[in-house]
């Protein structure tokens, strides 16, 4: 495949990967639990990083599922403990992600892993960042992590729907009728952290958020079904990786910035023009 | 000895003394800001201005085409303000809940930063601007202009937040009556937030725009856990803030070259764990020792009772008061284990409510008072709650009293007549000759 679709193809996955996660992220008003797992998830990678010595993706991907949540565990504990859980939010990811940065610029200065490209991603050189699975011809790293979490994600998606569902809408009736509520939580905690961490190659810790909770919010301004929105979300995941890319070569800016920029601005069109939910058609029928 | 020459270099050079006060005042500036957004509930929105300043950075910077920080700080200013307003227009327009609101905002404006950085690092001036310093805060790099802004916006803050106190206190825990009152709530609203996209501002540099909220939430908190007073909290929280300002801004003179945000994050962080665990009142380890020693008095008062109720059954069978009660009969009445049960009598030999033969137990006089309380104590609160009708269970205590001390009062009366209608009247009473017994 050539250059170019190798970006659009893993931007793309990572899409719709974030899309479909934080559609639950949204209705169960974890948006900002998903921020900071995607912080403190860069303390995940610089500890993988020093305790193996390598940057090999499942070191990454364990090390990353184990911080984020971690983090998830760290602000239940503050928030049950008395602190308000936004604040306990905040203290939580800005204490691991400070850990994370002092670690690299002690450590892990003179070796692929900076700072710089833990924020932002460096999307442009993935498809040069070719690895060997048993008889599949070399393929991007990040590519192929993307791919299995994607699955993973999926797979997850699907067995448990109706958990989700019922504990995304009415976690006390969940609990009620026998769903393991916590664990459900932890599970989507989890496919929040290796999400994060798969993305992290290609777009960045940061804005991974954007990828996260822009399709989301924007699809759920069209709709009231949690499938539609779960398509929907993937849909605009795609959509705002295709144009990022092109608007950033056209304007030669940093793609994965550019990614961020326009789920902001489909949001944003969503927001004024949704025919339900939008900004103009609820001035109209008030009007009327 | 080379470390303390360095630190003592580092005291002395003119630059960094600026520094440290730079970096005093905004924690002051950021600590008493923060422990308001903390109780109205806003400490996010800090966390989303200070992302959303680096558009406004790099578009002052795109403008003037040169480095002036009061320009760059005029720009950061206004996107936050904007980002701010966003999250409170887009949640009360939408169905969107405003952590997603915040999250969505952070992340975007950040995005399109980054964009605008990359298109600033491409401009010949902006290849070496150091701008991407501001991502995670360069204290060392500030220098003598920079702080006396940075330094004098601080003290501005503090200054009005000290004027306005009684309005903000009256703002943020009764929004309803200030405006009862008639104060411009809209207007101290909009001034609060100025006030935080201020301190936010002047400390990216410093401390950088990722970590930026750490500045604002952490110093508050810390202050949360050793005060209820709103007054206390924010010279607290003030403090706490000047400390980790100072403290982070050594460390990464230290290490040279190392970025100061973080390090500013770590000991503020610091800070509010040893104040979750050793704060009077609400520390943890406060609260657990006061759980041991509730437990521990729990498990006393079991085991009088359960000898006390052991000393009526024999009396009530044979006649005899001077009944005596084994180890073994308390322990696996109570189902603690004998080691456990040896330790506890242990303790009330010692207070003096028991006298020991071998292996077996009475009750002293002090001991039957007490056994008696906490058996009559008990029993009323049966009755109470069998007579919920004419009886709160929440007043057994006073009860109780009323029934040890003034059994001819008709409460009392009523509570001993259905005592002895249950069966249940303690039947070993201390108070002979009292109208009991």
């Amino acid at each position: 495949m050539s250059y170019e679709l190798w970006i659009l193809t893993v931007g793309s996955l990572a899409g719709m990967t974030c899309g479909m996660v934080g559609c639950f992220l949204i209705l169960r008003k974890l948006a900002m639990l998903a921020d900071a797992i995607s912080h403190s998830v860069l303390l995940g990678i610089v500890l993988a990083f020093l305790i193996s010595q390598s940057m090999s993706g499942i070191y990454m991907l364990v090390g990353a599922a184990m911080v984020g949540l971690i983090t998830a565990f760290l602000v239940q504990l503050f928030s049950s403990n008395g602190v308000q859980e936004d604040a306990s939010i905040g203290v939580v990811f800005t204490f691991l992600f400070a850990v994370g940065v002092i670690l690299i610029s002690l450590y892990a200065n003179d070796v692929h892993l900076d700072v710089d490209h833990a924020l932002m991603g460096e999307i442009t050189f993935v498809p040069w960042d070719l690895v060997q699975w048993w008889f599949l011809p070399p393929l991007p790293k990040a590519f192929l992590m993307l791919s299995i979490v994607f699955i993973l994600n999926i797979i997850i998606i699907v067995l448990f729907y109706k958990e989700f569902k019922i504990t995304s809408f009415d976690p006390q009736m969940a609990a009620a009728i026998g769903i393991p509520v916590l664990l459900i939580h932890y599970l989507l905690m989890g496919m929040v952290s290796i999400t994060t961490v798969a993305s992290f190659d290609s777009v960045g810790a940061i804005l991974v958020v954007a990828m996260l909770v822009a399709p989301g919010a924007s699809a759920y301004l069209l709709t009231d079904k949690l499938s539609v929105m779960l398509v929907l979300s993937a849909l605009f995941g795609v959509m705002a990786a295709v144009a990022g890319y092109y608007s950033a070569t056209w304007l030669n800016v940093s793609i994965s910035g550019s990614m961020a920029s326009l789920n902001g601005i489909i949001f944003l069109l969503v927001f004024l023009f949704s025919p339900t939910k939008g900004l103009i058609s609820k001035k109209l029928s008030s009007s009327i | 000895m080379s470390d303390l020459n360095l630190l003592q270099m580092i005291l002395y050079d003119a630059n960094t003394q600026w520094v440290l006060l730079g970096t005093m005042l905004l924690g002051i500036a950021s600590g008493v800001l923060g422990s308001i957004a903390l109780l109205r509930k806003q400490s996010l929105i800090g966390d989303a201005v200070a992302h959303a300043a680096l558009p406004g950075i790099c578009i002052a910077f795109l403008l003037i085409g040169e480095k002036s920080l009061v320009a760059l700080l005029i720009g950061a200013t206004i996107t936050g303000l904007v980002a701010a307003y966003c999250i409170q227009f887009i949640t009360a327009t939408s169905i969107l809940k405003e952590d997603t609101v915040i999250c969505l905002v952070l992340s975007v404006f950040f995005g399109f930063g980054i964009v605008l950085l990359t298109k600033v690092s491409q401009s010949p001036a902006g290849n070496k601007s150091g701008l991407a310093d501001f991502i995670f805060g360069q204290a060392a790099s500030l220098v003598g202009n920079d702080v006396k802004l940075m330094a004098g916006t601080a003290f501005i803050l503090i200054l009005v937040t000290s004027l306005l106190f009684k309005e903000l206190k009256l703002l943020t825990f009764d929004p309803a009556f200030a405006k009862g009152l008639g104060l411009p709530t809209k207007f101290l609203n909009f001034l609060f937030l100025t006030l935080l996209v201020a301190a936010v501002v002047i400390g990216i540099q410093a401390v950088g725009v990722i970590l930026m909220a750490a500045l604002l939430i952490t110093p508050s908190i810390a202050a949360r856990y050793w005060t209820n007073s709103l007054g206390k909290m924010i010279i607290l929280s003030g403090l706490f803030g000047a400390i980790s300002g100072m403290a982070g801004t050594l460390l990464s003179t230290f290490g040279r070259g190392l970025a100061t945000g973080p390090f500013i994050v770590v000991s503020a962080t610091l800070l509010f764990f040893l104040s979750m665990l050793f704060a009077p009142e609400r520390g943890l380890v406060i609260k657990w020792m006061r759980r041991i020693k509730y437990n521990r008095k729990t498990k006393e008062e079991q085991i009088l009772r359960t000898i006390y109720k052991n000393l009526e059954d024999c009396y009530l069978k044979s006649g005899l008061e001077e009944c005596l009660v084994t180890t073994n009969a308390v322990a696996s009445e109570l189902a603690f284990s004998e080691k456990l049960t040896l330790t506890i009598l242990g303790d009330l030999l010692k207070k003096g409510y028991l006298t020991q033969s071998g292996n077996e137990w009475s009750l002293t006089n002090e001991g039957l008072f007490k056994g008696y309380l906490l058996v009559m104590k008990q029993r009323v609160g049966e009755i109470c709650l069998m007579h919920r009708e004419e009886f709160n269970e929440e007043e057994q205590d006073q009860l109780t009293s009323k029934v040890i001390d003034k059994p001819t009062d008709p409460i009392a009366e009523r509570i001993i007549y259905l005592l002895d209608q249950y069966n249940m009247k303690p039947a070993i009473s201390p108070y002979e000759g009292k109208g009991l017994t």
